[in-house]
């Protein structure tokens, strides 16, 4: 299916949130996800299911004012 | 005088200096910088990251060698669900329930959208979070502030990276007057240590900076120089300042003067 990742168009083959990120070379790595718009805590990562068209956003420790 | 609180949500840094990590020459400078100011509380934030890039989590691995604790901010969010969605990934990302809130209003000036951010500041005190608002020194917002449970205040010394101090000394001084036992942090808009001194000196709690550090020719030298600065400011405060006066009096004095 096609998905917004952090705004740029991506196939996966994944059904799950926990799938996508392991398919998208975020496996083990620290980092926060929303789905569209919601924020997907990472314990429910296994259970969260995708659709096609979905907005997933991965982030990551930056440095912040 | 009465003692002011510097206790934020059950925390008490020695240090009454909080910096960004941002802008900053190398993640070297950065780390030295933190350091030589024994600053213990520093701002973070989550971005994007472009594919194969490992940076951020190089970034927060420095940070906990540094072993202070992290104030993540909600920067850059315009709306209140952003600003809510972002607290909650920084939760987790960090392991922290303490969030610089931020709701921006305006592009230009970096100005809070303070009706959003009193939103948004209930949202997320209902949910666990220990809320820092940067807020304006407007005493109806921060009451309202307040009300949704905020437990301490950021007021903007000036628009944010702009380093031209305190815009606004009668504001900030009567914002302190009317919460006496509020922790009162002053927020962005410094650009010298000086100007850190006259917020400690209206007896402001602490104050955050990142862009008059970041910037400077030598950063861990002014990092230095902000920490001493704080420092002073908050002697000067706790040991009660003279009045000031219009005219001149002699400081020498005037009894036993030679008739020459």
């Amino acid at each position: 299916m096609r998905l917004i990742v952090n705004g740029e168009a991506r196939e996966v083959e994944a059904a799950t949130l926990d799938e996508a990120l392991d398919e998208l070379g975020y496996g083990g790595r620290v980092v926060a996800t929303a789905l569209n718009g919601v924020f997907a805590p990472a314990r429910k990562r296994a259970e969260t299911a995708l659709r096609d068209g979905d907005r997933l956003e991965i982030l990551t420790p930056m440095q912040g004012g | 005088m009465a003692a002011r609180t510097r206790d934020f949500y059950g925390v008490e840094p020695r240090s009454r200096l909080m910096l960004g990590t941002a802008r900053y020459p190398s993640p070297k400078i950065l780390s030295e910088a933190i350091r030589r100011s024994g600053c213990e509380v520093v701002t973070v934030s989550l971005r994007r990251e472009a594919r194969g890039e490992r940076w951020g989590e190089d970034f927060w691995g420095m940070i906990r060698e540094l072993g202070v604790r992290v104030l993540p901010n909600t920067a850059g969010c315009h709306s209140v669900r952003e600003a809510v969605t972002t607290a909650q990934m920084a939760r987790e990302v960090f392991g922290t329930d303490w969030i610089k809130l931020e709701v921006i209003g305006d592009a230009d000036t970096l100005q809070p959208d303070v009706f959003g951010l009193v939103e948004a500041a209930r949202i997320l005190t209902d949910d666990g979070f220990k809320v820092f608002p940067y807020t304006t020194e407007d005493l109806v917002v921060a009451e309202r502030l307040l009300e949704a449970g905020c437990k301490v205040l950021m007021p903007w010394g000036a628009p944010i990276g702009t380093g031209k101090g305190l815009n606004n000394v009668y504001g900030l001084r009567a914002l302190r007057a009317h919460f006496p036992e509020v922790p009162l942090v002053v927020d962005a808009g410094l650009g010298l240590p000086s100007h850190a001194a006259a917020a400690m000196e209206l007896g402001y709690d602490a104050v955050l900076l990142n862009t008059a550090v970041a910037l400077a020719g030598d950063p861990v030298a002014m990092a230095r120089g902000f920490a001493l600065a704080v420092e002073a400011g908050r002697l000067a405060f706790e040991a009660d300042p003279m009045a000031p006066r219009d005219m001149a009096e002699p400081s020498t004095p005037v009894i036993g003067l030679a008739s020459l």
